[in-house]
């Protein structure tokens, strides 16, 4: 049972947190601007594929980290701009925009590298000491400039949203868009203003799923944005606490791949699986943390 | 919200076909440019290997069928404003569900199929009640709930495959004789070779009775009501809760009934991964189709074309292509309707139904 709570482990649920927390984050910040985001996972797969491709097109990394931070406040400034000017209603729109990311890069990755499946390799960064022990592991996992970046804006979201006239404006389009635009606040720019942050924080999530697998695979979001968007209702709409969720999330799919090891025989493991999403459900039930969502979410100014 | 629950005039249900129609057509073009072919040559062999023989139109029906079936779950829990994006891991819960019991019967007789479908429509039922119940008794939205449940599937699926039912290969054994639904073939010889089945009609004749029951009904009306305006039936004194339950449990029976055109009609047993993404299309097909049942029913052939399509031009153009133009249509369609909403009444676009539950007829 010692391997179950060891450095390694920890090691792990961070690196796997780091993808949901920079989704849950944008989830946070574009809900709390008043506009569902469902499309989180399109986003992740989206700025995953694109920072790849620019790596492996132009040969270096940190182009790729640009580039799928560009993709991501694209897709997600698109989805505020479809949901705001054209009304589409924002379930919808989020949910051909995950198709229209799924779809489009397996079309990408069949018209660039010619594969079905996935991309050619890339380096990606390599920082901090090589090795296999626990502590080495933690150091890679912290020293690497993609969780560095989405640790820095995950941890100024909350003051931003909280205490800067800008955060103050995107709550007010979020709690009651009505008033604000009464108030003098453009909503709708306001929200795709809220999107493209949150575009730019989802895909550094993105990012750091590619940059961990040094390639590109079809579909490797693998849900995560779906999670990040039940961390979100969990945490009441709070950074701080739909990081903490994440983390646990991290720490969940940690675990079953060290009991995975442990007991590879029995058929029990596979049942492992279900136990992040029980748990959210379980949670949920419950009630714990179910604080009130936004009162303008979904809501237009004008209507 | 309410915008997506109204009905729209007939002239609205006109321009979102044609506007749908008109942009998968010139997105079609521009990505078979991107991979190097012809768009006339690529859009003739689309519709050759689709309403171009006899046998590509039994595909289509074959395609169009799970997604009808899906399309109609989705669209009826919309009418109560649920969203049931589990409809996924309902259809493939249910499909193994019944798989299983109509491979086991001892009986082949008549009364295996009937057996068979309520075993599957009782399992999705469950599944997406489970959804239901937490949204109206614990106020869970049933997206979340949704998406969990499907993540849950799909971990269920193979363990109960193997673990539970003890199937080598992924796949459940034959289904008896009696619980299989016959092909098209045999009434029409020109579908020969088709996995058209008459799941199809089916799906159709449900389609329509499944409209004349939300329009005459009084649970269906109220259901109705539920979703235009929840406080306003609650004032009503109708029980919005049992009726928001109801809904889903209709809806996810509904989306096991996809199950008729892959596994009764077609393959004759389940296997991992067989219907696999109706229940997402089936999204698409109730965002296009929702004004009409017939409405319905012609989005629905739209995206089993597409289905169809993708898999004719495979060899030049990727079949994903037809993903990104199901995303397009979605897209211009919802948007459409907001264009028609806007020009029909300006200054207020929502709902003029959403005043009082009685409005809505």
């Amino acid at each position: 049972m010692s391997q179950l709570v060891s450095i390694t482990t920890l090691a792990e649920s961070l690196r796997i947190a780091v993808p949901y927390a920079c989704a849950a984050a944008g989830g946070v910040w574009a809900e709390r601007s008043g506009v569902i985001q469902i499309g989180l996972e399109g986003v992740l797969l989206t700025s995953a594929f694109c920072s790849i491709a620019a790596a492996i097109e132009s040969g270096s990394m940190l182009v790729g980290v640009f580039a799928g931070v560009a993709v991501g406040i694209a897709v997600s400034a698109l989805h505020a701009w479809l949901v705001e000017r054209t009304r589409i209603d924002a379930v919808v729109s989020g949910i051909a925009l995950n198709l229209l990311a799924y779809s489009g890069t397996r079309l990408a990755l069949r018209a660039l590298f010619d594969s079905a499946s996935n991309s050619p390799g890339i380096p990606g960064f390599r920082i901090g000491p090589t090795g296999t022990a626990g502590w080495q592991l933690l150091a890679r996992v912290l020293l690497d400039p993609v969780t560095v970046l989405a640790v820095a804006a995950i941890a100024v979201s909350p003051w931003i949203l909280g205490r800067t006239r800008l955060g103050l404006r995107i709550r007010a389009c979020g709690e009651n868009p009505v008033a604000a635009q009464a108030a003098g606040i453009d909503v709708r720019r306001m929200r795709v203003l809220a999107l493209a942050i949150s575009g730019a924080i989802c895909a550094l999530g993105g990012i750091h799923l590619a940059y961990d697998q040094h390639r590109f695979e079809s579909g490797m979001s693998g849900g995560r944005g779906f999670i990040a968007l039940a961390a979100v209702v969990l945490s009441g709409w709070r950074h701080t606490r739909a990081a903490v969720a994440c983390i646990a999330f991290g720490f969940l799919e940690a675990l079953q791949i060290v009991l995975q090891d442990v007991s590879r025989a029995s058929q029990a493991a596979t049942l492992i699986q279900l136990l992040p999403y029980v748990a959210t459900l379980a949670v949920l039930a419950l009630g714990i943390g179910r604080a009130a969502a936004p009162r303008g979410l979904g809501k237009h100014a004008d209507a | 919200m309410s915008a997506l629950t109204q009905k729209l005039t007939p002239t609205a249900k006109q321009l979102r076909f044609g506007f749908a129609i008109a942009g998968a057509i010139l997105v079609f073009n521009l990505l078979t440019v991107i991979f190097g072919e012809a768009p006339l040559t690529m859009l003739s062999q689309a519709i050759a290997g689709t309403w171009g023989t006899a046998y590509g139109i039994g595909q289509v029906l074959f395609k169009a069928t799970p997604l009808l079936f899906s399309g109609l779950a989705f669209h009826v829990a919309l009418r109560a404003g649920l969203f049931n994006i589990g409809a996924e891991g309902q259809l493939a819960l249910a499909s193994l569900a019944g798989a299983w019991v109509g491979a086991s019967l001892p009986i082949t007789s008549v009364l295996a199929l009937p057996i068979t479908l309520i075993t599957a429509m009782a399992v999705g039922a469950a599944y997406s009640g489970i959804a239901g119940a937490m949204r109206a008794r614990l106020g869970v939205h049933e997206i979340i709930s949704g998406i969990m449940l499907n993540r849950c599937a799909d971990v269920l699926l193979p363990w109960v495959l193997v673990a539970g039912l003890g199937a080598t290969g992924l796949r459940t054994a034959d289904l008896v004789a009696g619980a299989r639904l016959p092909a098209l073939d045999r009434w029409i010889d020109a579908l020969s070779g088709s996995a058209a089945s008459i799941a199809f009609p089916l799906s159709v004749a449900i389609t329509f009775g499944l409209y004349v029951w939300l329009d005459k009904s009084r649970a269906g009306r109220e259901m109705r009501w539920v979703g235009i305006n929840a406080e306003a039936c609650e004032a009503h004194g109708i029980h919005v809760a049992q009726r928001r339950i109801e809904a889903m449990l209709l809806s996810g029976s509904l989306a096991a009934l996809a199950m008729t055109g892959t596994v009764l009609g077609y393959k004759g047993y389940y296997e991992l991964g067989l219907g696999a993404g109706a229940g997402f299309s089936g999204i698409a097909v109730a965002m296009v189709g929702r004004s009409s049942a017939l409405a319905l029913v012609v989005a629905a052939l739209v995206f089993g074309t597409l289905a169809q399509a993708g898999l004719a031009i495979n060899a030049r153009v990727p079949k994903e292509a037809m993903g990104v133009l199901e995303a397009v249509v979605i897209l211009l369609v919802s948007a459409a309707a907001y264009v028609r909403q806007r020009e029909a009444q300006p200054g207020e676009a929502q709902s003029p139904e959403a005043q009082s539950p009685e409005g809505g007829r």
